[in-house]
């Protein structure tokens, strides 16, 4: 039997070593994992992102625990950062996991980065392809620990959740771009600890920034007035992306957190927007692919020593990147 | 094109909870280009079992500074094979005795790597006897 049909089976061994051959590049991938496509689309994708120390992990961990009990069966993608000096990685999920241990109905992978910048691994996309295929009704991906930029994981996920903890940056943090923009769903995680209130009151007065509503206020002791302004051009969003407060040690908050994030899978579905999603993201996906592959090809097809010859010239600037570039396609 | 990463569970089975060797280990073969995937205290032989075999490593490794390594870890090699898994290099290190080793070996653990090993030691004992496709 093949590792494809092995995987359609639900064979824990045959999906953990498809997952390998993705992560290796092996030959053999490619065709298995042709074979499971016409088999996807069918899982949740939610994505789990945040700055190091937040507690992703262990949000996951809850997470997995809270939607077990309704029932549904969870994959978990946890990513960690590959060392860019030995090219190895320390993958420290599963620590914050192990009360998952001995669920048949979850699947834990850790992945290296390798080198991806974007806060997941080149192999990410691949493995929840075969989750998916697997029969799992939902795939958690963590990413790495990530600053302001990395969001790759909004092109991958359906639903995304931006973790924060408090005190960990001011209100102008909080209308940077970059990764506040991609959240469906923001969580104040330790929630416990001083400053979540102030921490959840900067996300609710950055997304009120972008869509004012009227409301009263005191102003030096003055109670004032402020009328809503009039509606912008572009129609009102009918999500109303909350922001909820989570202590992931103590389980608080995760029903409310789980609810939601069913809750947005129903809008998605019941707005059109996650066909929408899912054609951005299958675009995305072959976009990179064919980065890839016309990146190998031209490579392959240079012949030896033509590329150091280039660096040469670029070194000594008797050549300018821009007609290297025009050079080696047109080699 | 990539190279073939080799991938390393280090997990503590049984109740020591002295995790130190674990951690310099795993840093050490982190600095040899590995993955390491690192469990942490307190598994269970069906526990590290599991991991492995989701995660699909190479190699297994096991700290133990109990005394209970006789009782766990036969039983964490038996059920390794049990789970498809018998091509998984075991190394294991920890307060284990000499006289011990023999019998564990039968058992079907690779390597005992008792204190002061140079982690070079275990990071070359691993690069030459990991199982290459």
């Amino acid at each position: 039997m093949t590792l494809a049909e092995q995987v359609l089976q639900n064979r824990r061994r045959a999906i953990a070593r498809l997952i390998t051959y993705i992560e290796n590049e092996h030959p053999a991938a490619q065709a298995e994992l042709a074979t499971l496509f016409p088999h996807t689309g069918r899982a949740h994708l939610v994505g789990v992102t945040g700055a190091p120390g937040t507690g992703k992990s262990s949000l996951v961990n809850e997470l997995a625990k809270g939607i077990r009990a309704t029932g549904k069966t969870v994959a978990i993608i946890a990513v960690d950062p590959t060392s860019p000096f030995s090219g190895g990685a320390i993958l420290g999920d599963r620590i914050r996991m192990r009360e998952l241990a001995g669920d048949r109905g979850v699947f834990i992978r850790s992945m290296a980065s390798r080198g991806s910048l974007g806060g997941l691994a080149r192999g990410v996309y691949d493995a929840i392809n075969v989750f998916d295929a697997a029969g799992f009704d939902m795939v958690l991906i963590e990413t790495v620990g990530v600053g302001q930029g990395e969001v790759d994981i909004a092109r991958t996920a359906h639903t995304v959740l931006v973790v924060e903890a408090p005190g960990l940056g001011d209100d102008i943090q909080a209308i940077k771009a970059g990764i506040l923009e991609i959240a469906d769903i923001f969580v104040v995680n330790k929630a416990d600890k001083p400053g979540a209130n102030k921490t959840a009151a900067a996300l609710r007065a950055m997304l009120d920034l972008g869509n004012p509503t009227g409301g009263q206020m005191l102003h030096h002791g003055v109670l004032l007035s402020v009328a809503a302004t009039p509606p912008s051009p572009a129609p009102p969003s009918d999500w109303d992306y909350p922001i909820l407060k989570t202590t992931a040690t103590a389980g608080d908050g995760v029903d409310t957190l789980i609810e939601t994030i069913f809750r947005h899978h129903h809008h998605l579905t019941q707005s059109g927007k996650l066909a929408d999603r899912n054609r951005a993201r299958l675009a995305a996906d072959l976009e990179n692919r064919l980065q890839t592959e016309l990146l190998r090809r031209l490579l392959a097809r240079t012949p030896n020593g033509t590329l150091s010859e280039i660096i040469g010239k670029l070194v000594k600037r008797t050549l300018s990147p821009y007609n290297a570039v025009h050079l080696l396609l047109e080699e | 094109m990539p190279e073939r990463k080799i991938r390393v569970l280090v997990a503590k089975p049984g109740l020591d909870g002295h995790d130190r060797g674990a951690k310099v280990v795993a840093r050490a073969l982190r600095d040899a280009g590995m993955e390491v995937i690192y469990t942490g205290l307190r598994q269970t032989p069906d526990m590290i079992v599991e991991s492995a075999l989701q995660e699909d490593v190479d190699v297994v490794g096991l700290s133990i500074l109990s005394g209970a390594h006789m009782a766990l870890l036969p039983i964490i090699a038996q059920k390794l094979k049990e789970a498809d898994m018998a091509h998984v290099l075991i190394v294991a290190g920890g307060i284990i005795p000499d006289e011990d080793i023999a019998a564990l070996k039968e058992a079907g653990i690779d390597a005992v790597f008792n204190p002061g090993t140079p982690t070079q030691e275990i990071v070359n004992f691993i690069t030459t006897h990991v199982a290459t496709e």
